[in-house]
């Protein structure tokens, strides 16, 4: 059977519908909907929202196996309420050639859970020396339209430039993990009180701002797309803002953990909490907030990150940077932008699915909850509370920085082109 | 008292009162002794865990621990199943294993006491980790000024040199803030960190005009090494700057100590004519290190009232 009746949604939160879903799209948007032989789906007072997509997902695979793996991470997307997810290149080896990322792409298809999109290195291995075969990549059968180095800055401000221009060709956007490498040496902390006292190197709030005011110029300059990967700082907000008045087009991501953490966490000196861009201050999250209601921030990206159990438990300085984000990102929006009234639903709807399948020009994701559109949808119910248990989670790995808070919201189902991906809130495969 | 000791801040006013009290009748009960050894922690053990090499603060410990009749143990990381990729927890794990009643550790990364506080059942003394604290060595610079100066409130002291990668620094200001005395930090602003503005302490560019309203000076170790990463142009333009020589020593008031923590740098941070004149404390230091270390042991493992 192809056929689900979901019933009594709240398509953006509006007034209850059934929804008609057949032959992977939605047949149909209406009061009190027939179908025979369609399995009905009560969903009485869940919100509908199309899928959700992330533009920032560490999958591990190929390499860290022990860590994540294309299936284990399409299953936690899946029950985050996600239907596609771009998958960043720093595997290894590296998704710098046609050959990786269309391996990458193909798990994606196997495990079937969401559709995984990779993302092609900008650069050969990362090393920031000389462009990796973009447009190979943008040619393949993953189609890659998003291009990132991201755990690594592009710094060679030549090379930056070369990178926005070339990937015109193809309609492809670079997005940059902003970090000026000469001001982050050993960095391992935002810089401020909290690493004075605590004696952690400090990154500097500069080391960020100064990489995106850099690259939104040569953006404008060369007339070519921009994404922003993970914006952490005030600053950073104020200088998208500005950019963005000028007609500059840059576009701009924020991580649920940047919306509801800071740098106090790392007082425990537990790593879970390191991660890169670090936890900024009240202020930051704040300015990221606002930022995000505004639209200066266009999405949440997830920058799920997993990490061996090995690479967390040992002294901060040692471990390496990252947390888990895709079972909680829309939890995390919930709480931190939903419930304090700064965004309604059709804002979630926007910055975590329509404009991230805009920046990775997605045909079938981001599309509106109407009849004849891809069957992309998330059902939601944004009053269940309940304790996040890293233990519970989908993920291969526990790196979550959220364990034993109580977070809002309950990712009901998900379907995939008319398919449940997830049911009652449980992984269909 | 609390069970670890990771920074100054796990003491308030009256444990570090205690501390340097005790360590005060610790001396007292040794001094004219021809057997240096009180029974107290017998059947005790406290294991040095070090992962970096500190031949002074061991040592210090050791003979700390051996005074009180504790067994020692010294597991360096040179050599060891640390060097060969053992991780901190299982090392914990281990001396857990072992039955250590004390781990007392010295560490490159800061935080790592922290870490290991949660998985070993003894107390844990923090020996200086990273660049974050190094309370003992506070609370013998404190227990040094008392004993020179007779007091420690409202003591003027000034801590001069590379505060930014200085644990020292970051325990004495805590310490000697609960103690009530002021602290005043000198040094290069590329040598104080971003968010120093939030410690009790006032900051100062210019020793010149602080010398002679203090009554201790702390000098720091500075690394001629920091120079190649431009936290200031010449060892020779530091020394002039912010050493302190005899021409400075001569701006100090008539009862003013100068302390420092060592290893010296003679003639960069400090001139050889000062380090060995008769305000210096830097020998007392080494040796109230092995009282007060005594002290935190047998508060934490043995004497405590509860």
């Amino acid at each position: 059977m192809n056929a689900y009746l979901i019933k009594g949604a709240r398509p953006l939160g509006g007034d209850p519908v059934d929804i008609l879903l057949k032959d992977g799209r939605i047949a149909a948007i209406g009061d009190s909907l027939a179908a025979t032989g369609a399995e009905v789906v009560e969903a009485a007072g869940l919100i509908a929202l199309p899928g959700l997509v992330d533009l920032h997902t560490h999958l591990r695979e190929p390499g860290r196996e022990d860590a994540e793996t294309v299936e284990t991470g399409s299953r936690a997307a899946a029950l985050g309420g996600f239907t596609a997810v771009h998958a960043m290149a720093n595997t290894d080896p590296v998704a710098d050639t046609a050959g990786v990322v269309e391996q990458v792409w193909r798990l994606g298809q196997e495990a079937g859970l969401v559709d995984v999109v990779p993302v092609g290195a900008v650069t050969v291995g990362l090393k920031g020396e000389r462009l990796a075969e973009l447009g190979a990549m943008a040619d393949s059968a993953a189609r890659v339209r998003v291009f990132s180095d991201d755990g690594h800055c592009v710094a060679d401000p030549a090379l930056m430039r070369r990178a926005l221009e070339y990937v015109k060709a193809f309609d492809g956007v670079v997005a940059q993990h902003a970090e000026e490498p000469r001001l982050t040496v050993g960095a391992q902390m935002h810089e401020g009180d909290r690493s004075a006292s605590l004696g952690l190197t400090g990154w500097p709030a500069a080391a960020e701002e100064a990489i995106i005011a850099r690259d939104v110029l040569l953006a404008e300059h060369v007339g070519a797309r921009l994404h922003v990967c993970h914006v952490s700082t005030a600053g950073s907000v104020e200088i998208l803002r500005w950019a963005k008045s000028r007609g500059v087009q840059v576009t701009a991501e924020v991580t649920p953990h940047h919306l509801l953490l800071t740098d106090a966490c790392a007082e425990s000196y537990d790593p879970v909490f390191k991660v890169n861009p670090p936890l900024r201050t009240d202020a930051d999250v704040e300015a990221l907030r606002a930022g995000l209601a505004d639209g200066t921030i266009d999405v949440v990206g997830t920058d799920h990150a997993p990490h061996a159990v090995e690479d967390k438990e040992s002294e901060w300085a040692q471990a390496r940077p990252g947390m888990l984000g895709l079972e909680q990102a829309l939890s995390v929006v919930i709480e931190t932008m939903v419930e304090p009234g700064r965004l309604d639903w059709a804002g979630v709807a926007d910055r975590m699915s329509v404009r991230p399948a805009a920046i990775g020009r997605l045909a079938d994701h981001g599309r509106p909850l109407a009849p004849g559109e891809p069957a992309n949808l998330v059902l939601v119910d944004a009053t269940a509370r309940a304790s996040v248990d890293p233990a519970a989670l989908a993920s291969r790995s526990r790196n979550s920085p959220y364990a034993g808070r109580e977070l809002p919201g309950r990712v009901v189902a998900t379907f995939l082109r008319g398919v449940p991906t997830v049911l009652d809130g449980k992984a269909q495969k | 008292m609390k069970r670890h000791l990771l920074e100054a801040a796990d003491l308030d006013r009256d444990d570090a009162t205690l501390v340097l009290d005790t360590a005060a009748q610790i001396d007292q009960a040794l001094a004219g002794r021809e057997v240096k050894k009180l029974p107290t922690l017998r059947g005790r053990t406290v294991v040095n865990l070090f992962y970096e090499d500190s031949t002074r603060t061991r040592i210090s410990f050791e003979l700390a621990a051996k005074r009180l009749s504790a067994d020692v143990i010294n597991f360096s990381a040179k050599g060891s199943s640390v060097s060969k990729g053992e991780s901190l927890k299982d090392t914990a794990l281990t001396l857990e294993a072992m039955g250590a009643d004390a781990v007392v550790v010295r560490h490159w990364a800061s935080g790592a006491p922290h870490r290991l506080a949660h998985w070993v059942r003894g107390s844990v003394v923090n020996a200086g980790d990273g660049t974050h604290e190094h309370p003992t060595q506070a609370l013998l610079d404190a227990y040094t000024i008392r004993q020179r100066l007779g007091r420690l409130e409202g003591v003027r002291v000034a801590v001069v040199g590379d505060v930014l990668h200085s644990r020292v620094a970051r325990s004495n200001v805590g310490l000697l803030h609960t103690l009530g005395a002021e602290v005043t930090l000198v040094a290069p602003p590329t040598l104080l960190p971003v968010g120093v503005g939030s410690w009790p302490a006032e900051v100062s560019y210019d020793l010149d005009a602080v010398l002679p309203k203090v009554d201790v000076v702390m000098m720091l170790r500075v690394q001629a090494e920091r120079m190649n990463a431009s936290f200031f142009p010449s060892a020779r333009e530091y020394s002039r700057r912010y050493g302190l020589d005899a021409r400075r020593m001569g701006a100090l008031h008539d009862d003013a100590i100068v302390m420092h923590p060592g290893p010296m740098n003679r003639g960069m941070e400090i001139a050889a004519e000062v380090a060995d004149s008769a305000r210096s404390t830097i020998v007392e230091q080494v040796a109230n290190g092995v009282s007060t270390r005594m002290a935190v042991l047998y508060l934490l493992l043995g004497g405590s009232p509860q």
